[in-house]
């Protein structure tokens, strides 16, 4: 057997100078010849670590191996068998949390680099052109309404159509997708891509229904009179502030408005989109997760001169992904660690600076993290026009407050179970954001799996293969 | 996507919008409203629905217009299309019988006030509204509303139709018309909504306001819409947007609402009231 390779082939990206100014993909995926030498490193373990860590059991070892035999088709069809949106995951799944901090490899060496093959394949298969959809079994005569366009919903409308159901999804937006569309922006994940997985579940025969908000143009009671069974996938919902004077000054922006109005509405675009967003020369963003590495590399890309990533914890304990932390320090955002905003100033009603105080580690608390304790006097002002707050949200409100009979959590989310989505609500089934709080893809795309599991049992009296 | 039915000007700078969307006028209700896009390019604006026709399936908004959304509305004819229009959103008008209801209209009020008359009216109320514009040839559905009301009440700031000048004038037409209301119910202009909460507050009497702040979603989802009420942050797409008079937070509302002015295309031509938006 030869020398096991313990060195991860780098991915192209573009420079930190030049990306800052364009909202293009940063990495660049890699090249075919690049992608073989990466995967021939699999040791196409017996007891694959990494499958036990994918959330919906891609069968690793089987794609990397047609990945290193050069056979792509075969890759991306193994990938496809138990994950619908692969071009997505492949680039925004926490792979280093899943797949890749299972992978054998990792102990010596670094982990093989499945999230990056993953997108490679699935782009390999999309510059070929749209694939032919698979065959579909004859129509079963149950109608599915499927309310929101999020990986959730998605995952749903693609497995039940499979299995001959005639699907609707129902979006309130004007654009499918949900947080892929309005949140995560173009520099990491193309609308492209995701616009090619929208045509792709419309080909499976799904009917999309925009601009049709669940609970107020129709109600789930009134859905139910056309619909044999229903999944909501609603997504997450009002923003969370931090509650501290001077929030509702203008240039304080939630992370929602701030990217949807860049994303879905094109402000990067303004004037030739009409949604404005305000160029602001200094930017705060408090928070440390996805969402806010995010929101402060849209505001370098949006011409900001200085952006700041407020955090009331340590290094250690960012929530992003490793590769957008880092991502976004190349890039230049500056990261204020252990520091905590307390008050908002304004003059005229327009954001000009925020107070802050420093913080410093105490006792690990309930989630084991060392708990950020303030050091009294510390108070320190930073001049800014512009703050984002990416704390957090609670789940869309709109379906629990139109639903009677929907048992709802203490945060606002839909209470479903957790093996099958069921909620208390007969023929209601619930998964993704709605109903975890915010989360990932791939966790909302497993609880679309296993509620379409769910659903075809139930209607169809058979356990489902 | 939605076919226009019909577009026209009613009075200068102020269009009559219907559409085909028989979803929307199945499940419209009195405070309602929807959102929508005059183009691919264009922004989600708010607007009120003023009536609705549930065998017909079509949805009737009054629009003034004032920047580049409502500029692209007010090109559009019968049997044009527009890419978007969801609702109906927010919280329907509370309808009980509350004895004596004033409704006061100012702009596009006139319109959206309508269906809240209609409703009230049956619901056993006596409802009296006050319309009010700058000069007579600005008022419109007079007599769509005096059909459903006990009586309307004219009010221009030039004098050429009822009493001369502003709702600042409240509690002396009151006594003069003899009507003590229970409840005020105040759409349309947001300066004028404003005017008539600081008027009824010194009297007591509970005053609704349909709150117009920016919004992008509509949905509760992205938090742009969120005004200060007793105190409290609420969201009006999802907590309103009709609330207290009383409790809203309206310096802070006007300097959110100024957000984006610079940016946004000079009102072309400003109608009604002083502060109109
Ligand atoms: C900025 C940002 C960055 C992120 N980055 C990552 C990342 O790198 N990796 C990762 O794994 N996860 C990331 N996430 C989290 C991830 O996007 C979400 O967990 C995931 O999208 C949840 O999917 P969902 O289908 O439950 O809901 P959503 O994606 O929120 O979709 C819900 C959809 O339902 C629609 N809807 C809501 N109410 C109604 C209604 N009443 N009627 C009709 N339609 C309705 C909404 O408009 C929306 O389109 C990020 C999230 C954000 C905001
Ligand atoms: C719940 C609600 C109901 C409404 N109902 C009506 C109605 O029935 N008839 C009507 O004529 N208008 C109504 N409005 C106001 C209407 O949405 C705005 O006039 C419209 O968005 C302006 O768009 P524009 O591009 O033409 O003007 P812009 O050039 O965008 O702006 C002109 C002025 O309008 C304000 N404005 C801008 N965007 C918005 C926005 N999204 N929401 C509110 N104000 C904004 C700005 O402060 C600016 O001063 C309503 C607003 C809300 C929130
Ligand atoms: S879906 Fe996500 S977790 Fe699963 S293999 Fe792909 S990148 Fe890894
Ligand atoms: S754990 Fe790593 S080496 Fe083993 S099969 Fe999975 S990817 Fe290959
Ligand atoms: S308009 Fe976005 S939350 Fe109300």
């Amino acid at each position: 057997m030869s020398k096991v390779d313990l060195v991860r082939r780098p991915m192209p990206k573009q420079e930190p100078a030049e990306r800052v100014r364009n909202f293009d993909e940063v990495a660049l995926g890699y090249p075919a010849e690049l992608a073989r030498e990466e995967a021939a490193r699999c040791l196409t373990c017996k007891k694959p670590g990494c499958v036990d860590g994918c959330p919906v059991g891609i069968d690793i070892p089987g794609f990397l191996g047609s990945v290193a035999a050069g056979d792509f088709g075969a890759a991306i069809r193994t990938v496809k068998q138990t994950n619908a949106l692969p071009a997505v995951c492949g680039r925004v799944c926490p792979q280093e949390e899943q797949c890749e901090r299972n992978c054998v490899l990792g102990k010596k060496g670094d982990p093989l680099a499945i999230g990056r093959l993953e997108r490679f394949v699935a782009d390999r298969e999309a510059q070929e052109g749209p694939g032919q959809p698979p065959p579909l079994p004859p129509p079963n005569g149950r109608a599915i309404a499927v309310v929101g366009s999020g990986p959730a919903g998605i995952t749903v409308a693609a497995d039940l159509a499979l299995r001959g159901y005639a699907v609707t999804m129902f979006e309130a937006l004007h654009e499918a997708g949900g947080v892929l569309t309005y949140g995560i922006p173009e520099f990491r994940l193309p609308k492209a891509i995701v616009r090619r997985e929208v045509d792709y579940v419309r080909s499976l025969g799904v009917e999309l229904r925009l601009d049709f908000v669940v609970g107020k143009t129709r109600t789930i009671e009134r859905l139910q009179e056309s619909f044999d069974a229903i999944f909501v996938g609603a997504g997450a919902g009002l923003p969370w502030f931090l509650e501290i004077p001077g929030e509702n000054l203008n240039g304080v922006y939630s992370a929602n408005e701030y990217l949807t109005r860049c994303n879905l509405m094109r402000g990067f675009r303004f004037p030739a989109f009409d949604t404005p967003l305000k160029r602001s020369a200094r930017v705060a963003v408090f928070g440390g997760g996805n969402v806010a590495m995010d929101s402060a590399r849209t505001a370098l890309r949006l011409g900001a001169d200085e952006v700041h990533i407020v955090y009331r914890r340590s290094k250690a304990e960012l929530p992003a992904r490793a590769e957008e932390a880092e991502n976004a320090e190349e890039e230049g955002v500056i990261f204020d660690y252990l520091t905590l905003p307390v008050r908002l100033i304004g003059e005229r009603g327009w954001l000009t600076g925020i107070e802050c105080r420093r913080m410093e580690l105490g006792e690990p608390d309930a989630s084991g993290r060392r708990r950020p304790v303030e050091i009294p006097g510390s108070e320190f002002v930073m001049a800014m026009d512009a703050s984002v707050c990416a704390i957090g949200n609670s789940p869309n409100p709109l379906i629990p407050m139109t639903t009677p009979g929907l048992e709802v959590g203490k945060r606002g989310n839909i209470v479903a179970d957790d093996d099958t989505g069921r909620t208390s609500r007969e023929r209601v089934w619930a998964g993704g954001d709605v109903v975890t709080g915010a989360a990932t893809v791939i966790s909302a795309m497993g609880a679309g799996r296993r509620a379409a599991r769910s659903i075809h049992e139930a209607l169809s009296g058979q356990a489902a293969p | 996507m939605v076919t226009i039915v019909e577009r026209r000007m009613i009075v200068p700078n102020v269009h009559l919008l219907t559409v085909a969307a028989p979803e929307v006028a199945e499940s419209a209700r009195p405070g309602n409203f929807i959102i929508l896009r005059p183009d691919e390019q264009g922004e989600r604006i708010p607007l009120t629905i003023a009536d609705w026709d549930t065998a017909a399936g079509t949805v009737s908004s009054i629009f003034v217009q004032v920047g580049a959304s409502t500029a692209k509305l007010a090109r559009l004819k019968a049997g044009d299309t527009i890419p978007s229009y969801a609702g109906p959103l927010g919280n329907e008008t509370e309808i009980a019988n509350f004895g004596t209801v004033l409704l006061i209209g100012g702009c596009y009020g006139l319109g959206s006030l309508y269906p809240i008359a209609r409703a009230l009216t049956a619901a056993g109320n006596k409802v009296y509204a006050m319309i009010e514009a700058r000069s007579s040839y600005l008022l419109y559905w007079q007599e769509r509303l005096a059909a459903v009301v006990e009586r309307l009440i004219v009010v221009t700031r030039d004098g050429s139709r009822g009493y001369k000048g502003h709702v600042t004038r409240l509690s002396e037409i009151l006594a003069l018309e003899k009507i003590s209301p229970d409840r005020v119910i105040a759409h349309g202009c947001t300066f004028q909504m404003m005017t008539v909460a600081k008027e009824t507050k010194p009297l007591g009497i509970k005053t609704i306001v349909s709150m117009n702040p920016i919004m992008i979603d509509g949905t509760g989802m992205c938090g742009v819409c969120r005004l200060t009420v007793a105190g409290q942050t609420k969201f009006a797409c999802v907590d309103g947007p009709e609330f207290d008079g009383h409790e809203v937070d309206w310096e802070e509302f006007f300097a959110r609402r100024e957000g984006y002015s610079a940016e946004e295309n000079e009102p072309l031509h400003r109608s009604g009231c002083a502060s109109h938006f």
